[in-house]
């Protein structure tokens, strides 16, 4: 999921420092920030007193205040760093240039220099204008501000600047955007902790006391506060979006202030609040209620691909190695997801094979091997990515001139949306790339290439072998205590840790039977009879339609799923949810069994808004029957359309139990799992 | 008559060999050929009824134990029996009529009813009304009233208006004339039940509506394409209906009709009823408690439906309606098909083995060929005769059949 926000994210892990903005400490959050990496990590590696990260952090003797933000801050922010890895253009050679001018552009002088006696309306607007001028600065002293932007090791920021740099020109002295964000500004200010402002009132002390040459510190305050203002400005602008800029454009502060009831939520602000004014009534308890606050904005504008917006369809295109055909005929209900003719992509990708030359062969075949529905299921799936990727990061060697770190995270995220473009993500590979980029991004500066390569490989070994391997089996032992001798266990599709449990408990020595239901057009199912059938156990075939029927002599229900979201629905292969539904009717239990790392915080109430399409022939053509041509050439006719759903979500109602490597729990308990483990999931 | 004979052993056969498609080409075909048992039928002077009636049971138990599990056949046996019923009540009503009340004390009916100023048409309304409710005497002494009937009128009655004439020469053949004549109207009333149900169309379905169906009835395809001929433009989601996969041959149907028309599994019900306006299926039967045997997998779209608040309607015929009360259903009323829709033998043919080296065989497939669905599942009937709930259809089934003919087994028996 996360690789599909990419605009967020790139401003979100920063916005995180605003906890501990001590001088001292922030660089190497800083440097590690724009790396894709989430708060939490940043929090660790501050609390772990951070390995310095070579680029301009001094670790010099850091106040303790680092530690502020409460546990559930850090980990509830942790969750969709999704980092889309810009190509980074030779800022190694800019560095160099920073320091020197960076100590003569001081912006956050200019803001500070705003009389700090106004009251917080008034100032509103005299900041406001204040900053348009300091947004605007870097389009007039374009030059300057490059640089300064790019001593900033996240190349994002550097674009950030560059886009606040358009606006405010583009405002033609007006500047529609900045307004508004200093609006915000005044905002957040109550969002500081005070010890923050101890330290922020020091700063802004030393930056108003002024002798610019001076230490590192002012200077990286100052540069933060310049980097946060744009930040903010942008953000700002993102808020605002279209309806808000022509009424912005009239000029007046006024009017942003007006704005304020909507600009004030960007949780990049947030950092500027200390350092234009600090004085200002705080109070602990707000401090206490931002995060959630600020998470949830996070959340709101989950920018998963849109496929019903043409115009970003069209970008999506030009940028997409595989070329793709859109399906013709498609249910008007599911134009945002995307469709194509099946078939259409392999041919030409494996014409490709040359010519991608970043695309690293292992990663290419498992790509290939997603699009022509070899490997499917999402421990599979999951499993094959993270393979592929271990190859390709033994075979990676960092370009000259470039860090590892940010290379590789690069490369990555290019693998990745190359993978989308084959089959779109499962929540599983999500979470797991979701680690990939943590473990990578919290890679220390001093490690020697080898070292890093084999410590990633290492980590990815662990994830298969931790929470995939062992979380099944941990399952497995589980879910066969809930199996009696004279159990009749039913079954839908193909779930392969319900093939384990089966297999397992029948080694065991349970006395029981298998229903196993399947569906059309995957008929996986058929694939597991084979298997059990096989191992000798006692199985009843049927399909879904027979479900009513087959209901009666069923004893308990165990599924397997895709992921399971935080409000307990769970969302897994289509079918899933009538059979739970069926069972729940019978008064049989239904078992989830469903690794913890597949667990997702997103919620989600129905099967249409995010869900994936198949390919529409497979429905028209049944497999052993000839006879059956009705549908044949069924494009032809526009009132005609064919839905080949991948995926339902199964209301939590519908759940006695979900089995996971945590132990055994109700759905209710889900969003508990997804938000105590997941600070661990991500350190592992 | 062994021209009958050859008749009834041919359909017999081909019940039993499931070679008749859809219950209502079978109730037609049993109403033919009840129509021949009864022409056939050699009258005697009295008891024409119960002679009539025996002979129609006869025909009709071997019909139905040809197939138990089609209920139209039964239902059609005794529609027939109820309209020889009926007509020999009516004339021996219209007869009675003649005789004004005296006779009363033999036949409890001319008790219970006292209407003798009243026009035929109404007594025999009246009758039925009586035979829907039998009374305590008949059940008790287990004879059916039409047995009884005839003897009052051995006086003979004036024929007014329409009624049949009493007059007893003329009865013997008026009797199977009117019977023959019924039928032939019953006959009609299945041939048309479509097009009676569809004109009810435009009232249930509104503009923009999204209709989910799941395999293919003759019916619902009726329905809709009537609504679409009155210019409503609605969406409709067809369930393929696996193993059987009629939901492709309906789609194709409405799609030549311009009907917006998406093809979804049947896995994917619960997925989409939660845009789905109304449910419209066809029924195999409808039984007297107002549950439906249907095509499988009706019974998970209820469900679904039931969850998301959607209207759950079955359209039927009315020959489709049964007076039985069903017990265990979905075991008793039902029947399984081929394994091998479901699973092709050559592929698993190497399980086979592996089963037989257990003794017992590993592996079982189940193909059953209905649902049934409760009815508390069910929002609405629309039958012929107009919609109904689930709970009205006891009262519904006492217009068509006689209380008597509930059984058809013990009756022939005893």
């Amino acid at each position: 999921m996360d690789m599909r926000r990419p605009p967020r994210t790139v401003s979100d892990p920063k916005v995180r420092q605003v906890g501990f903005v001590t001088p001292s400490v922030a660089p190497p959050t800083r440097s590690l920030s724009d790396a894709p990496t989430t708060v939490a990590a940043a929090a660790a590696a501050l609390s772990a007193s951070s390995p310095p990260s070579g680029e301009i952090s001094l670790p010099g003797s850091s106040l303790s205040p680092v530690m502020i933000p409460p546990p559930r801050h850090a980990s509830s922010d942790g969750r969709p760093s999704a980092p889309v890895a810009v190509p980074n253009p030779a800022s190694s050679l800019r560095r160099d240039s920073l320091r020197i001018r960076v100590g003569s552009y001081n912006a956050s002088e200019v803001v500070l220099g705003t009389p700090p006696s106004a009251s917080p309306s008034s100032r509103t607007d005299y900041t406001a204008s204040e900053f348009s001028e300091e947004a605007m600065s870097p389009w007039h002293g374009r030059s300057g501000t490059a640089k300064v932007a790019s001593s900033f090791p996240g190349s994002s920021s550097e674009m950030i600047v560059m886009k606040t740099g358009v606006v405010g020109g583009g405002g033609a002295g007006s500047t529609p955007k900045s307004p508004l964000t200093t609006a915000s500004v005044v905002k957040t200010l109550p969002g500081i902790s005070e010890k923050e402002r101890e330290v922020l009132m020091g700063t802004q002390n030393d930056g108003a006391g002024a002798s610019k040459t001076l230490k590192e510190k002012t200077t990286k305050a100052e540069r933060r506060a310049l980097q946060e203002a744009q930040r903010a400005a942008k953000a700002a602008a993102k808020e605002a979006g279209a309806g808000v800029k022509p009424s912005a454009a009239s000029g007046s502060a006024v009017a942003a202030n007006t704005k304020q009831g909507k600009v004030v939520k960007p949780p990049p602000q947030k950092k500027d609040g200390p350092q234009i004014a600090p004085p200002s009534g705080t109070s602990e308890k707000k401090v206490v209620d931002r995060p959630p606050e600020k998470d949830r904005k996070k959340d709101v504008p989950a920018p998963r691909m849109q496929f019903d917006d043409k115009h970003r369809v069209e970008k999506a295109k030009r940028r997409a190695v595989v070329n793709q055909f859109e399906a013709k005929n498609r249910v008007e209900l599911f134009r945002h997801l995307p469709q194509y003719i099946h078939g259409t992509q392999l041919p030409d990708l494996e014409g490709k094979f040359f010519q991608l030359d970043p695309m690293h062969p292992s990663v290419y075949k498992v790509g290939l091997q997603y699009l022509s529905g070899k490997i499917s299921g999402g421990n599979a799936r999951c499993i094959a990515m993270l393979l592929a990727f271990r190859e390709a990061i033994r075979d990676y060697s960092t370009p000259p001139e470039k860090a590892l770190v940010r290379d590789l995270t690069a490369k990555i995220s290019s693998f990745v949306s190359f993978l989308i473009e084959c089959r779109p993500l499962s929540i599983s590979m999500g979470n797991a790339i979701k680690f990939l980029k943590n473990r990578i991004a919290k890679l220390p500066d001093a490690m020697s290439e080898s070292e890093a390569k084999s410590s990633l490989q290492s980590d990815i070994d662990r994830f298969i072998s931790e929470k995939i391997v062992i979380a099944d089996k941990v399952i497995i032992r589980h879910a066969v205590t809930k199996i009696r001798d004279g159990d009749v266990l039913l079954t839908y599709g193909l779930s392969s840790v319900v093939e384990m449990i089966l297999v397992y408990a029948h080694e065991v020595g349970k006395q029981f039977r298998v229903v196993i239901v399947d569906s059309r057009p995957k008929l996986e199912g058929q694939v597991l009879l084979h298997r059990l059938v096989a191992k000798g156990l006692n199985c009843t075939y049927t399909h879904i339609n027979a479900i009513s029927y087959i209901m009666h002599e069923v004893t308990r229900v165990f599924l397997g799923a895709a992921s399971v979201l935080s409000n307990g629905t769970v969302y897994s292969r289509v079918g899933t949810a009538c059979v739970a539904m069926v069972a729940n009717a019978f008064r049989v239990p239904v078992l989830i069994c469903c690794e913890a790392y597949k667990f997702h915080e997103r919620v989600q109430l129905d099967s249409i808004c995010s869900n994936e399409l198949g390919d529409p022939d497979a429905i028209s053509k049944v497999s052993g029957r000839k006879d059956l041509n009705h549908l044949d050439n069924w494009a032809d006719n526009e009132n005609l359309q064919l839905l080949n759903l991948s995926y339902d979500a199964t209301p939590s109602d519908y759940v006695s139990m979900i089995i996971t490597d945590y132990g055994m729990l109700p759905p209710s308990s889900v969003p508990v799992i997804v938000r105590e483990y997941r600070r661990e999931n991500l350190w592992i | 008559m062994p021209d009958l004979q050859a008749l009834v052993t041919d359909f017999v056969l081909k019940l039993k060999r499931r070679k008749i498609e859809g219950s209502q080409a079978t109730a037609k075909q049993t109403a033919e050929l009840l129509r021949q048992v009864v022409s056939q039928q050699r009258m005697p002077y009295t008891n024409q009824a119960s002679v009539l009636i025996d002979a129609v049971r006869a025909v009709g138990e071997q019909l139905i134990a040809a197939n138990p599990i089609e209920l139209a056949v039964g239902n059609i046996v005794r529609r027939v029996l109820h309209i020889i019923r009926e007509e020999n009540l009516s004339s021996t009503t219209a007869a009675m009529e003649g005789l004004g009340l005296t006779a009363g004390s033999d036949d409890d009916e001319g008790e219970h009813e006292d209407r003798p100023g009243l026009s035929a048409a109404a007594v025999a309304a009246a009758a039925r009304s009586t035979l829907r409710a039998p009374s305590l005497q008949t059940l008790l002494e287990d004879i059916p009233e039409s047995v009884v009937a005839p003897h009052p009128s051995s006086s003979g009655g004036d024929s007014e208006g329409k009624s049949k004439s009493a007059d007893r020469s003329s009865r013997s053949k008026k009797l199977k004339h009117d019977v023959i004549e019924a039928i032939n109207e019953l006959i009609q009333d299945i041939d048309t039940c479509h097009e009676l149900i569809s004109e009810q169309a435009v009232e249930h379905i509104h503009q923009n509506e999204v209709i989910l169906t799941l395999g293919r009835s003759r019916t619902v395809k009726e329905f809709l394409c009537a609504a679409k001929e009155k210019k409503r433009s609605f969406r409709v989601f067809v369930a393929e209906g696996a193993p059987r996969y009629q939901g492709h041959v309906l789609a194709k149907e409405l799609v030549g009709k311009g009907i917006q028309t998406t093809v979804i599994t049947d896995s994917a019900v619960f997925a989409m009823i939660s845009r789905v306006n109304m449910v419209i299926v066809g029924a195999h039967a409808i039984m007297a408690n107002g549950g439906v045997i249907a095509p499988v997998g009706i019974n998970m779209v209820a469900l679904a439906a039931q969850r998301h608040a959607v209207p759950f309607v079955v359209v039927a015929g009315s020959h489709k309606l049964c007076p039985l009360y069903p017990h265990n259903p979905e075991v008793l009323l039902n029947e399984f098909k081929c394994p091998s829709d479901l699973l092709d033998f050559g592929e698993f043919s190497d399980c086979m083995d592996y089963g037989s080296l257990g003794g017992s065989p590993l592996l079982h497939v189940v193909n059953p060929a209905f649902d049934y669905v409760q009815p508390k599942l069910v929002s609405l009937f629309i039958t012929d005769t107009g919609g109904h709930n689930p709970s009205y259809m006891y009262r519904l089934i006492a217009d068509y059949y006689s209380a008597d003919d509930l059984v058809v087994q013990r009756k022939a028996t005893s």
